[in-house]
């Protein structure tokens, strides 16, 4: 066995994680970036600047205010205490919880920026048509922005799996829960293990090459010769 | 409307049949009216009616989707993810009334060998013609076209004028046509809506507008009148070609089209004087009896316009203002139009 089997639990782990984060950004991250793209409102600076946040900001910083929010004496504690789902720090649903928001803008961006190239001309194009704003949205929109939503999927997923500080912090380094494979390699570089931290650091860089030259190979050519 | 630094104030009937031009300069707001009429400016404020079905009012602003229109923009605007069958299928899917069929759509603008084909692959003039057939494959009760022409060439202008001339003839959807350009206004319009700066200059019909001393209305560089006319000989010894219209005919340069086609035919005042006698022995070849209606103002102090009612026309001839005294030309006196030049538009 290349891997021995607290390896291959950290990297499921990572996957499952990555993998969620990156369903329910898909879900969240479609509205806002519509609204970004296409709204005039004055907030739409603060709103952007609020979405942008995790790319600034130290993931301790991030890890330590989500860890209150989510504590008992914080807001997103007290309400599933109330609707009788526990604290959610040192569960696996709790990373889900910080990785939404520690990702979002990588959900977000590449969203809006898709949506922002598109412009108005495509929707006007189907409203005089006879398409009503839903039904424009998914026969226009969304097939326009595909490419948009492959890039932002990718990179969203690929981003979750290369979390440390936040997961840390939150998840608390439970083996099987919590220990996602970034975190398994600091224990294992702590502890001297350095075989098997070559053998997962090995196996991440690899998998995090393969998912980059991914995107890079299906983007379609934009020049046009 | 307004937004800064622009005003649109439009009261205006327009026909429910045939082409309406909405002609001005850039900026004088017709396109801005035209998206208006489709709904496609949420913060125009006024009223509209079609057919007798209110689309705007202060309480009720009918969607776009909603409306029963066709819209052509000025770059075709193909879905670049869909081949040209499935944009013309679009519109037509969500169609309330199915009137024109695909078929007809496809035959009428001649894109039948494009189906296939993706936006991307076609020339300028093939997304256009594929733009026009994707709105009328939606069975339009009205058509609104903004400046449909203006993204081309002069030779794909001259490829598509014919398909929007059969547009005309072959189908009774009435059209409000946007353009700056008085070579369209003279080919297609059948009535007139002119534009400066937010405002309506003039409406009406095409020939009246045209032909009127009391506005300073020019299309193009020179006063013209533009006539509807059929073909109705052919002199082949000496190359020319009569056209008969509504008061009487006209012999010009022979172009190579058939007898029995229509062909609208320009009429420059420039080129129009006029006697007390038909004329004789003089290189002019047409001469026509006519009717003075009125007398207006030209460009220089010493030339005016007459306006000639030519059986059921009217025509424009310019001259100074110095034969006008010297022949005693005055509304009501009988005189006789020379034709010099008169183009067939094509």
């Amino acid at each position: 066995m290349f891997l021995d089997e607290s390896a291959l639990q950290a990297i499921w782990l990572t996957v499952r994680l990555a993998g969620a984060v990156t369903l329910i950004l898909l879900l969240l991250g479609t509205p806002v970036a519509w609204w970004l793209a296409r709204t005039r409102s004055p907030i739409k600076g603060a709103v952007g600047a609020v979405v942008a946040l995790p790319l600034v900001l130290p993931p301790s910083v991030m890890g330590f205010y989500l860890l209150l929010a989510m504590g008992p004496n914080g807001p997103v504690g007290r309400l599933t205490e109330a609707l009788g789902i526990g604290a959610l720090p040192f569960t696996f649903w709790g990373l889900v919880l910080a990785s939404v928001f520690y990702s979002l803008p990588f959900m977000v961006q590449p969203l809006q920026n898709a949506f922002e190239s598109m412009g108005d001309r495509p929707l006007e194009v189907a409203a005089t048509l006879g398409a009503s704003p839903l039904d424009a949205f998914f026969t226009v929109a969304l097939p326009i922005a595909l490419p948009g939503y492959l890039t932002a999927s990718i990179m969203t997923f690929a981003h979750t799996v290369g979390e440390f500080g936040v997961v840390l912090m939150i998840g608390g380094n439970i083996p099987g829960v919590t220990r996602l494979a970034s975190v398994q390699i600091y224990d294992h570089v702590e502890a001297l293990e350095y075989t098997q931290a070559h053998q997962l650091a090995g196996v991440m860089l690899v998998f995090s090459f393969f998912v980059l030259l991914a995107l890079h190979a299906w983007r379609p050519d934009r020049r046009k010769g | 409307m307004e937004w800064t630094g622009f005003r649109l104030e439009v009261d205006l009937q327009l026909s429910g049949h045939g082409i309406t031009a909405i002609f001005g300069p850039s900026g004088s707001g017709k396109t801005t009216l035209l998206r208006c009429i489709a709904g496609l400016e949420k913060s125009a404020q006024g009223f509209l009616e079609f057919n007798g079905e209110t689309w705007q009012n202060r309480q009720l602003f009918m969607p776009v989707h909603k409306r029963p229109i066709g819209y052509v923009f000025q770059e075709a605007s193909l879905f670049p993810h869909l081949t040209v069958l499935d944009n013309l299928r679009y519109g037509q899917k969500r169609a309330a009334e199915k009137i024109v069929s695909l078929d007809q759509v496809v035959a009428l603008l001649g894109i039948g060998h494009l189906l296939e084909r993706r936006p991307e692959r076609l020339s300028g003039g093939e997304r256009q013609r594929v733009g026009i057939a994707r709105a009328l494959a939606v069975s339009p009760r009205l058509l609104l076209m903004d400046e449909p022409l203006a993204a081309l060439d002069l030779a794909r202008k001259q490829e598509i004028l014919p398909y929007l001339e059969r547009l005309h003839d072959e189908l009774d959807i009435p059209v409000l046509y946007v353009t700056h350009a008085p070579d369209e206004v003279a080919r297609l319009a059948d009535h007139l809506v002119v534009m400066d700066a937010g405002l309506v200059t003039a409406v009406g019909p095409l020939p009246e507008i045209l032909s009127s001393v009391d506005l300073p209305i020019r299309i193009g560089e020179e006063r013209e009148v533009v006539l509807d006319a059929v073909i109705g000989e052919i002199d082949a010894e000496w190359h020319l070609a009569r056209m008969d219209f509504e008061g009487g005919s006209l012999w010009a340069r022979d172009r190579g089209i058939d007898i029995g086609r229509r062909v609208r035919v320009r009429v420059p005042a420039s080129g129009v004087s006029l006697a007390l006698q038909p004329a004789e022995q003089s290189s002019v070849i047409n001469s026509l009896p006519g009717q003075v209606e009125a007398i207006g103002e030209a460009e220089h102090p010493g030339l005016c316009l007459v306006k000639v009612r030519v059986g059921a026309v009217s025509i424009l001839s310019r001259v100074t203002r110095r034969s006008l005294a010297g022949l005693q030309i005055e509304p009501g006196k009988v005189v006789w139009v020379q034709i010099k030049s008169a183009a067939v538009i094509e």
